[in-house]
């Protein structure tokens, strides 16, 4: 059944060296419609790395993606905008220095017809966006370098659905926040998945992400060790995908996999 | 995702414990950095005045001070947009220097020898000063290219600049002075017959002074659009008496200050008048310059705070990779501001020259240091992502007003740059402290 859809995402082969190292190495990935794919790793095992090709950050050496089964050019982060791929990334990415609304609206400015900024509706436009995420945001005016951790998270997720992503990608979205701000966000990407949002989430802890993912995939040293569905594995057995790189029984295995003798 | 609404009792907790000076700042939404640089700038204007034995504020002082400040403020208004985004432009005072010899052997040399078109013809200073303006163009396309696409360091390519435009500055007339220039060209550069007369200029102030109040309408019709909090009626009612005010006493300066005797002799002459028993008063105005400053510092505030690109130029100062990655070329922008850079050392140069009427190889030394700093001194910050056009002219003209000031004082030059050396380096830190603060 799930054979015959069509992925929203579809990598294939993908490779980047930086200098010498080979960052991302021969990764295949995919994510279909409504689903949560969680990226797992060790810090430095190409996680990021690979979803910054997808986010267009990073530009391939070598392999292809695929978006709704059409192969699909992304050279940088507007191309991948522009298919519906949004980034929640890791540093958060907002310009320190202006307000929430102008991050929310950063190269996809409101336009006045005599061709100026329209602030107004921008950030009226803000209001209702936050209003939504979290209502409790009324610090609009104030550049967000001014913000909490959590305030500047929320900035950073309501960028991301204020222009109807269809794809998702979420870089550690949980690490700068406490318990309840982390619920808050699980709660999020339950309401995007309904909506039939494809959802990347990437994460060095198991424990963030096992409960909200539908799969995982498991990378080391910029390999794919394996892919399974969250129902066929345990915590543990993932948690020896990340460590060992051993792939257990209910995992399709990568190229990453230890090879185990006989 | 908690702690946003612990701020908010905590905010009017504080607001109505505080003071009447608090409250009226909230109420006007006054910058408060801005305030001190009107403040600097008025301590130092009494205290020359003073020193000088009542010299300095005087109307013929305001409007030498007026016209002087204009080429450093023009300047300095592109180079808030370079330091914003952690650029630096080094190489603007050597450019202004080459661009004021193309100007000026094109319109004293070029053009009349070559193409036969007299000095003083129409079309002269036009020619002149849009050979000018794409001469700059191209310096800061070619400048803004090795920075933004080859990646090397601003502070190494105007550095470079530096020396490259100094030294083509003197190629062009293998190091010959060119003058006169083009009497229309002249005006560009103020005195007497550069300024616009008493008329206009009242005209001028009431333009602005329309414009000041239809922007306070204007604004509180955007805030009730989006029902965002408004300022009470009598802080709009006291902005706007206090910007009028400052443009009519402006302009009532300017046209306090007459023309000297022999030219409104010669004027008389000209025009078959009878000069009056004790001389006949004709007022300056605003000077041409100005009007061009002026003009300049509105067009750049208006590109940096309401437009697209001024957008851009914030958003990569305060994280260039964050500009990037939410799809901003930025390589592109960096490589617009420097085309802007180099067209407004072009005014500039059209300006200095026009008012020397000459064109010489050393014209803009050092200038560079004056415009960064007047740039500093007016709030950029040099770590990016911060400051105001407005900001750096009234710098240029804080700047200028010490250096008048110190002339009409006596002092020698070296003492001079003593003083503008150690003011600059106490106005940055007085900044560090407040950003601190605030």
């Amino acid at each position: 059944m799930e054979q015959l859809r069509i992925p929203l995402i579809d990598m294939k082969n993908i490779s980047i060296a930086f200098g010498g190292i080979r960052a991302v190495d021969d990764a295949s990935i995919d994510l279909f419609p409504g689903e949560v794919v969680a990226l797992l790793g060790h810090n430095g095992a190409g996680k990021s790395t690979l979803i910054k090709i997808l986010s267009g950050a990073y530009k391939r050496d070598s392999g292809s993606i695929y978006v709704n089964g059409e192969e699909a050019s992304i050279s940088n982060p507007r191309d991948a905008k522009k298919y519906g791929i949004e980034t929640i990334y890791q540093t958060l990415a907002l310009a320190d220095n202006v307000d929430a609304a102008a991050n929310l609206f950063l190269g996809r400015e409101i336009m006045t017809p005599f061709g100026t900024l329209d602030d107004g509706a921008m950030e009226a436009e803000a209001r209702k966006v936050m209003g939504r995420l979290n209502p409790r945001f009324q610090r609009f005016k104030e550049p967000v370098v001014k913000l909490s951790g959590g305030q500047r998270q929320s900035v950073a997720i309501a960028r991301a659905i204020l222009f109807n992503a269809r794809i998702l990608i979420m870089d550690e979205p949980t690490a700068a926040l406490g318990p309840q701000e982390t619920a808050q966000v699980g709660e999020l990407v339950k309401q995007l998945k309904a909506d039939g949002i494809g959802i990347f989430l990437i994460s060095h802890d198991i424990h963030d992400v096992f409960d909200l993912a539908d799969r995982v995939c498991v990378m080391k040293n910029g390999q794919v060790v394996g892919t399974a569905r969250t129902q066929d594995v345990t915590k543990d057995e993932v948690l020896g995908m990340i460590i060992l790189g051993k792939c257990p029984p209910g995992a399709v295995a990568g190229p990453g996999a230890m090879r185990v003798a006989a | 995702m908690t702690d946003a609404t612990s701020n908010l009792p905590l905010d009017r907790a504080r607001e109505s414990e505080s003071g009447p000076i608090r409250k009226f700042l909230n109420a006007t939404e006054l910058d408060t950095r801005m305030l001190g640089m009107v403040g600097a700038l008025l301590i130092i204007w009494i205290g020359l005045h003073i020193l000088s034995g009542g010299l300095f504020l005087t109307s013929r002082n305001l409007w030498n001070l007026s016209v002087q400040s204009s080429s450093v403020a023009i300047m300095a208004t592109g180079m808030v947009l370079v330091i914003v985004t952690r650029n630096i432009d080094l190489s603007v005072g050597s450019v202004q220097g080459f661009i004021g010899m193309v100007m000026g052997v094109a319109q004293a040399e070029f053009l009349p020898r070559v193409l036969g078109i007299p000095l003083g013809s129409p079309s002269m200073w036009i020619i002149a000063l849009v050979s000018g303006l794409v001469v700059g163009l191209l310096i800061g396309a070619l400048q803004g290219f090795l920075i933004a696409y080859l990646a090397i360091p601003a502070f190494i390519v105007t550095l470079g600049g530096l020396l490259v435009w100094r030294g083509a500055a003197w190629w062009v007339t293998s190091g010959r002075t060119v003058a006169p220039l083009d009497p229309t060209f002249q005006l560009m550069g103020g005195g007497p017959a550069g300024s616009i007369g008493a008329t206009w200029s009242w005209v001028v102030a009431i333009i602005a002074c329309l414009a000041v109040v239809f922007m306070l309408v204007n604004g509180r019709r955007q805030r009730k659009r989006f029902k965002f909090p408004q300022r009470p009626i009598w802080a709009e009612t006291f902005l706007g008496v206090v910007y009028c005010g400052v443009i009519l006493g402006a302009v009532s300066i300017a046209n306090a200050y007459p023309w000297p005797v022999g030219i409104v002799r010669r004027y008389a002459e000209a025009n078959n008048l009878t000069v009056p028993e004790g001389g006949l008063f004709i007022a300056h105005g605003i000077a041409v310059p100005v009007l061009i400053a002026i003009a300049i510092g509105i067009i750049m505030t208006f590109i940096s705070m309401r437009t697209r690109f001024g957008r851009y130029v914030f958003a990569i100062g305060g994280n260039p990779e964050a500009a990037e990655l939410a799809g901003i070329k930025t390589r592109w922008v960096t490589m617009k501001i420097f085309m802007i850079m180099g067209l407004l050392a072009a005014v500039s140069a059209a300006v200095s020259s026009a008012r020397q009427n000459a064109a010489t190889n050393v014209m803009g030394t050092l200038d560079e240091l004056l415009v960064i700093a007047a740039a500093v001194i007016g709030g950029t910050s040099l770590a990016g992502g911060s400051g105001t056009i407005v900001g750096a002219m009234l710098g240029a003209l804080l700047m200028q007003s010490l250096q008048s000031g110190m002339v009409l004082l006596g002092l020698d030059t070296p003492l001079q740059n003593i003083v503008v050396g150690a003011v600059l380096v106490i106005a940055v830190w007085l900044d560090t402290l407040y950003r601190k603060r605030f």
